[in-house]
């Protein structure tokens, strides 16, 4: 059975292409049939955080207007012979598709994908809407700071609404030095402010950078955002896997990464 | 000066008692007008029993509880100072 996941935050530039991808990419390396549909009409970026740029011919709003098949747009990715990526189109906007049209797309590639990912645009207009609209499931994604979660809070608000109930939390850029010396919320204490159930908890890691500069994702690879990323996609299949001990952990795997950077 | 440097609040405190009460106010799908009549109501149904201080009584809608969010109903809250109890009802 498959399942159409969304990936949203409200508030911009908190993760959710690099969530999307990773999740993404995490899933199809554990054997599932994956599609990542990049809804953000006129500033698409999952491509790029893919590397799949150079290798788009049709986009979404082509198949939506009926301008190519679907099997025209969807790019497979050469790394992952079961990931796919349907691009958004970047000289659009966001009126260019409406929910209906979305729905119907996703209900024509439920019976070719395990799992359908959407990334969500940021803000709450149509963009989001036409996000949201075919998904059973959402992942809102936040960091621990304060404009960030109350935007997140409000777009939990609106999934409810939209009768989205099946929401997890995931927690980015979490810095646990600064949670030490009290200078950051703790992912307890957003989850006691947002009571949503915690699907995971990304460190603030360089590795993000790195890997988007290379076009690849790092789920699975041997680093903490890696790492925290992989045990989100086991969570999703619905393995109970403990969350990462980062606190204590931190050094420990700054010194393997460290002596893996040197080979 | 020192009372005070033992008193201060780290920014993540001070983050989440922010958080908290401006989460409050944004889950209110009620506009202010709307809050003040429902206010104004019933400080008229209660100084008909008592002698109340309309002018520090509070009114809010929040949504407490902490098992599935889509299950907690808002609730409204009213804090209305009484001033005198025993309030001559004429």
């Amino acid at each position: 059975m498959s399942e159409v996941i969304v990936v949203t935050s409200g508030k911009g530039g908190v993760g959710k292409t690099t969530t999307t991808a990773n999740v993404g990419t995490g899933l199809a390396s554990m054997g599932k049939k994956v599609i990542l549909i990049d809804t953000d009409i006129g500033l698409r970026n999952l491509d790029v955080v893919m590397g799949l740029e150079n290798r788009i011919v049709y986009n979404l709003v082509d198949v939506v207007e009926g301008n190519c098949r679907i099997k025209q747009a969807i790019i497979r990715d050469k790394r992952y012979p079961t990931l796919f990526l349907l691009p958004s189109a970047q000289t659009r906007d966001k009126s260019a598709v409406n929910p209906s049209q979305m729905v119907k797309m996703i209900e024509h590639l439920r019976d070719q994908f395990d799992y359908i990912i959407l990334d969500c645009p940021a803000g709450i207009e149509q963009g989001f809407q036409n996000a949201i609209a075919g998904a059973d499931r959402a992942l809102v994604v936040t960091t621990p700071e304060v404009s960030a979660i109350r935007d997140a809070d409000r777009i939990i608000g609106l999934l409810e609404a939209n009768e989205i109930h099946k929401m997890d939390l995931v927690i980015n850029r979490i810095r646990y030095d600064m949670i030490r010396r009290g200078d950051m919320m703790s992912s307890e204490d957003v989850v006691d402010i947002l009571s949503l159930p915690l699907i995971g908890m990304v460190p603030d890691d360089e590795n993000v950078v790195i890997a988007t500069n290379q076009g690849e994702p790092l789920v699975g690879s041997n680093t903490l955002a890696g790492r925290a990323y992989q045990n989100i996609c086991h969570r999703i299949l619905g393995k109970d896997v403990p969350f990462l001990d980062l606190e204590k952990g931190i050094s420990f795997w700054a010194k393997v990464s460290g002596i893996f950077h040197k080979n | 000066m020192f009372k005070n440097i033992l008193k201060r609040k780290s920014s993540r405190e001070i983050a989440k008692d922010r958080l908290k009460i401006l989460l409050i106010s944004d889950r209110v799908n009620c506009s202010p007008e709307m809050m003040e009549m429902i206010k104004n109501d019933i400080a008229k149904v209660i100084s008909k029993y008592m002698k109340i201080d309309t002018k520090s009584m509070e009114i809010q809608i929040t949504k407490t509880g902490s098992k599935g969010r889509g299950l907690k109903n808002p609730t409204l809250y009213a804090n209305i100072p009484i001033l005198d109890l025993n309030h001559d009802i004429s």
